[in-house]
């Protein structure tokens, strides 16, 4: 176990290696599953990489400690990230991986907190995420630990109208314990953001309804984690970061790929993808 | 009868581009979903007159609302869930309160959906639809149906809900079946019970008369694919000709088909009921067989609602005849 200055003293590099791992995992998982979003979750995984293995105050052995950070996944078709996310912090065995979208499985097609250790909030339903974090992060403010609230939102997710909503009275509450990280990939189901409904400016709406907003490659590890320090250190307001990030990124031929937002690789794909995961760690 | 498997929604997809080619007022709007609606058949024939909003539902009904308003015939599609779920509220005061003539048409009902889960999975849909004054509902059970369905909704002046599966679905249905909002049809003939069921559940049905036939039970079997309004005539004659019924549906328990046959029932012909449905749970990840099976979806529960139904009719009846025997005090 780690203590928290341990867990916040890992750098870029050590992150890096650890959402390569969590990608490999990740993909073996879905192949088995034979369904899911690969592209959705590759996109996001670093930024999760980032959250639950330095940034964020969690404790698998106490995981109700109320004191702990929360991560609320908005876009929660990405389930598949926050589950080997999960399951390599601790709140679940790695068998568990293997029953991915299964019947009786704590590993639901969309997260349930009802039955999944380590998830804070039941999503799947775009758009609903940001108010439930803003929930807690209003019910947290007085906390002793002062805990903070983190959503993730896809950019096509920002099309719901409840985002702003949710934008609005995070502001007007001056919540700043809660972040809001956009996975910025500039796709979605039907094709291109920019061509479905476009969400330009995304920083400049975020501080237009009054929140602390700014942008960063969402892959770099450097420049997440100075963002997030960034959200810390920020006392007045909300911060939303607007990650710009690749949908499918670590696997060359997901990358960009509107096709691969919501399937699962086969053999041969999976075999692919490991070797261009492994080959990049010169193994 | 032909065993052709075809795709409900596909057929949604090229029934809009026939409307399309028909009527200049035909327009169509998605959420972010036209590759799973099948709208986007429409979109790439007519792309002037295909909207898609983003992933904005409640912002797809409203503009849906005000196009009827100008003079157009809308039809926006999502899942079930997100169609009807998310802008509920919108589909009362700005679509149906107005008397606006636009068509919700969603794709994904019920648990057959599959690995995606609960959250996607609609089980309240035809529930909160119905509940609305003035709604129309219809839950097809084919191909066929489902083209005729589409294409009396455009026709047809006022709100309408149309659900449709993921899964592709047996046509029992030819060109010359004739469609009209509002009348069932008796797809089986049979005199010991009367089974009432839509959409996909039709085609279970269909396999428990089979089983219950090899036990000598007699059941014929209704589609009632227009759940609101409900052929009410059609409901009390089958009530009164077999003395029992079973309804079947993919959906909660609460607000569906059973409660559509119930209420008929109630106020025409009350004999034993039993009713087939999700008992008041949320959906799952897995399988759409497993899931049906899960659920109790099945041709096997069926036939078990049956036989409670025609115990129960027995039941009564025996009691009736005691009731004329006694001699009175
Ligand atoms: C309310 C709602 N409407 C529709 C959907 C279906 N849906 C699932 S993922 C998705 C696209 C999401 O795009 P984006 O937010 O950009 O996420 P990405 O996968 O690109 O990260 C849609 C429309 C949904 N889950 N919820
Ligand atoms: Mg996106």
């Amino acid at each position: 176990m780690l203590t928290d200055q341990q867990r916040r003293s890992r750098g870029p590099q050590e992150l890096a290696e650890i959402a390569r791992d969590l990608r490999i995992a990740m993909l073996k998982m879905l192949h088995k599953a034979g369904s899911g979003h690969t592209g959705s979750s590759l996109s996001c995984i670093d930024i999760i990489t980032a959250l639950y293995f330095s940034e964020m105050r969690h404790y698998p052995f106490d995981a109700e400690w109320t004191g702990r950070d929360r991560f609320v996944l908005s876009k929660g078709h990405a389930a598949p990230a926050l589950y080997v996310a999960l399951q390599r912090a601790g709140y679940i065995s790695e068998q568990t991986l293997d029953q991915l979208r299964q019947l009786e499985s704590v590993l639901q097609g969309h997260p349930d907190s009802r039955r999944c250790p380590g998830v804070e909030a039941s999503t799947g339903s775009l758009g609903q995420g940001l108010s439930v974090a803003h929930g807690m992060a209003l019910a947290l403010r007085d906390h002793p630990e002062q805990p903070r609230v983190y959503a993730l939102l896809g950019d096509g997710e920002l099309q719901e109208g409840q985002i702003w909503e949710a934008a609005m009275s995070a502001a007007h509450y001056h919540s700043a314990n809660l972040c809001a990280i956009v996975d910025h990939n500039g796709l979605q189901i039907d094709g291109v953001v920019a061509e479905i409904m476009s969400v330009e400016p995304v920083d400049e709406k975020f501080r237009a309804f009054g929140w602390h907003a700014l942008t960063i490659d969402g892959h770099d590890f450097a420049q997440i984690l100075q963002a997030l320090e960034a959200a810390q250190n920020c006392t007045d307001r909300p911060t939303a970061i607007v990650a710009k990030t690749i949908k499918g990124k670590g696997v060359s031929f997901c990358e960009n790929s509107v096709a691969w937002h919501g399937k699962a690789p086969n053999a041969a794909e999976l075999s692919a993808a490991l070797a261009e995961l492994t080959g990049s760690r010169g193994e | 009868m032909s065993s052709r498997i075809l795709s409900t929604r596909a057929e949604y997809g090229q029934t809009l581009v026939r409307l399309g080619e028909r009527s200049r007022d035909i327009v169509v709007l998605d959420a972010d979903l036209s590759g799973s609606t099948c709208t986007n058949a429409f979109a790439k024939r007519f792309p002037e007159r295909f909207f898609n909003m983003g992933i904005s539902e409640q912002d797809m009904i409203c503009t849906a609302a005000g196009m009827s308003l100008a003079g157009k015939i809308p039809f926006a599609s999502s899942f079930a869930i997100f169609a009807t779920g998310r802008c509920w509220e919108q589909i009362r005061n700005a679509v149906a309160l107005p008397g606006c003539n636009v068509n919700i048409v969603a794709t994904h009902g019920g648990v057959t959906v599959g690995k995606d889960g609960a959250s996607h999975q609609a089980l309240e849909d035809v529930a909160i639809m119905r509940a609305i004054p003035t709604m129309t509902v219809i839950v097809p059970c084919d191909a066929v149906e489902t083209r005729k369905a589409i294409e009396a909704a455009a026709w047809y002046d006022g709100p309408v809900y149309i659900r449709l599966t993921r899964e592709n679905l047996p046509v029992i249905y030819d060109e010359a079946s004739p469609f009209r909002i509002g009348v069932g049809s008796i797809v089986r003939a049979g005199d010991d019970l009367t089974i009432f069921a839509v959409g996909l559940m039709l085609h279970i049905a269909r396999e428990a008369a089979d089983l219950l036939q090899r036990e000598g039970i007699s059941a014929r079997i209704a589609n009632v694919s227009t759940l609101k309004p409900i052929d009410a005539s059609l409901v009390a004659s089958c009530a009164e000709e077999t003395g029992c019924a079973v309804t079947a549906e993919e959906h909660n328990i609460t607000g569906g088909l059973g409660d559509a046959v119930g209420e008929v029932l109630l106020k025409t012909h009350p004999v034993p009921m039993e009713r087939v449905a999700v008992n008041d749970a949320f959906g799952r990840s897995g399988d759409p067989k497993d899931l049906l099976r899960y659920f109790d979806l099945t041709p096997e529960a069926i036939v078990q609602a049956s036989k409670r139904a025609i115990e129960r009719k027995h039941a009564l009846a025996a009691r009736a005849k005691d009731r004329k025997h006694a001699t009175p005090a």
